[in-house]
């Protein structure tokens, strides 16, 4: 372990620190919950719900997604989102859910390489969400 | 080492450990979640030193500015009494030096307290009365040195507070009041920031309070206030509006009625539909909503979807207590 200085892209630089670190998750973190609560396929799921706490939730779940720290527990997404589960969540809302995850990264101008890298670690929870 | 006192108990913060961590070890119970500073459900407040900084991450500025943090990620740099946040500190005792009819339905209140009191104008307090009835009320005023607080209180039906406050509460009467609570207020800094200010009925008391702090504090980014209500007794202070708009160039106001009122010269309409049509977008406006409770819920999500970023919406939603008869 080291601390660098650099502060330009050097190899061993972790996603997350390519992507900004926890300045990128809160320019993200706006225009993603945006476009989930104007989605009309998705946004009962996030009806009734207090927005600060929604919109500290999407922060947690975009710092995983860029590989930032986390504590990361299957057993607690799972628990998060049965009660989803039963009001219907399935495969679909997922995918659209990671198609915001990109549209957002999209528009903040990142790289699509490492669009890819942040959607594939969000991918990796989709059995928990949906409680497969 | 650090000690973090709760309630009767202080307890030594172990090197390198949170206060959570701290709590948890001693048996304190203290909700949580993400363990990263993230889901805020261990949020809480210190009472006396600051927390450091990087405990405040993510937090609305007025909270960061009552000192409340996030346990979870505090290692304390100094010693800190902290209170969970529905633990209540210090009450006083305030008595009424004034009390004026406003509209049929509103009440303005003035208490005076002798005890040191500190608050943001747009909190709210508990307030009070001997038998221990209590309900919550906003600040109207702003704290100026002459120890007021001014409250605008709006008669509900079957409402065991407000109908004593409007029937039978006199002046040199005693209340108690809980200490200031809430992060609906303004703040000084981003002085040319544009403000939206929607309230219904009496929740023009903490917009009332905020556009005073606003304009003390020579805010000069605009400042656009609607006040609405369904019928005219839920709209007062009409005139002081008015007189204010036309002495700061920088306010306006527009006054709203949603039901029937012909022949007046308010705008048709509700309040929040009005001042969100009124924009094509909220970006880098901060947004203060005061009032019912589904007009705050939808008005927010409104400006959110509009543009305003969800740290610049401040909203108090005024929860009618349930009355057991």
């Amino acid at each position: 372990m080291s601390e660098s200085q650099e502060t330009t892209a050097s190899p061993d630089q972790t996603l997350y620190e390519k992507l900004g670190g926890e300045a990128a998750v809160n320019a993200a973190v706006d225009i993603f919950y945006r476009k989930v609560l104007g989605d009309y396929r998705i946004n009962r799921f996030f009806d009734n719900s207090d927005m600060e706490k929604q919109a500290a939730k999407q922060k947690a779940f975009l710092t995983m997604a860029f590989g930032g720290p986390n504590n990361y527990n299957g057993q607690d997404m799972r628990n998060a989102h049965a009660r989803l589960v039963k009001m219907g969540l399935n495969a679909s809302h997922f995918d659209a859910v990671m198609e915001h995850l990109g549209a957002t990264l999209t528009e903040l101008n990142v790289p699509a390489e490492l669009i890819g890298q942040a959607a594939a670690i969000a991918e990796s929870t989709r059995n928990d969400v949906l409680g497969k | 080492m650090r000690s973090i006192t709760i309630g009767e108990s202080t307890f030594s913060c172990q090197p390198d450990e949170t206060v959570l961590e701290t709590l948890l070890r001693e048996n304190v119970q203290v909700p949580n979640g993400c363990r990263q500073g993230l889901c805020q459900a261990c949020l809480m407040r210190s009472l006396d030193n600051s927390p450091p900084a990087s405990a405040q991450v993510g937090l609305k500025d007025t909270l960061q500015k009552q000192k409340y943090f996030l346990a979870c990620v505090c290692r304390p740099e100094q010693n800190m009494t902290v209170v969970l946040p529905n633990q209540q500190g210090a009450s006083i005792e305030a008595g009424v030096i004034k009390k004026q009819r406003l509209t049929p339905d509103i009440i303005r209140v003035v208490l005076e307290y002798q005890t040191p009191f500190n608050f943001f104008a747009g909190q709210f307090v508990n307030l009070k009365r001997a038998d221990g009835l209590t309900r919550s009320y906003s600040i109207a005023n702003i704290p100026q040195n002459d120890n007021i607080l001014e409250f605008h209180i709006r008669r509900l039906p079957n409402g065991q507070f407000s109908s004593w406050v409007h029937d039978e509460l006199e002046p040199g009467a005693q209340l108690t009041l809980s200490e200031a609570q809430g992060s609906c207020h303004y703040l000084s800094g981003r002085a040319e920031q544009p403000l939206m200010l929607i309230g219904t009925g009496s929740g023009l008391a903490p917009l009332y309070g905020i556009l005073a702090d606003a304009l003390a504090q020579d805010h000069s980014g605009p400042i656009h206030l609607y006040h609405g209500s369904r019928d005219l007794n839920g709209l007062y202070f009409v005139e002081e509006m008015r007189e204010l708009a036309a002495e700061f160039d920088n306010f306006h106001y527009t006054s709203c009625v949603s039901g029937d009122a012909s022949e007046s010269d308010h705008v048709k309409g509700r309040a929040h539909d009005i001042a969100l049509s009124s924009i094509e977008t909220l970006k880098g406006w901060r947004v203060f909503l005061c009032g019912h409770p589904e007009m705050v819920n939808q008005s927010k999500r409104m400006a959110f979807m509009k543009g305003a970023s969800m740290a610049d919406i401040y909203a108090d939603s005024f929860h009618v207590m349930q009355e057991n008869k």
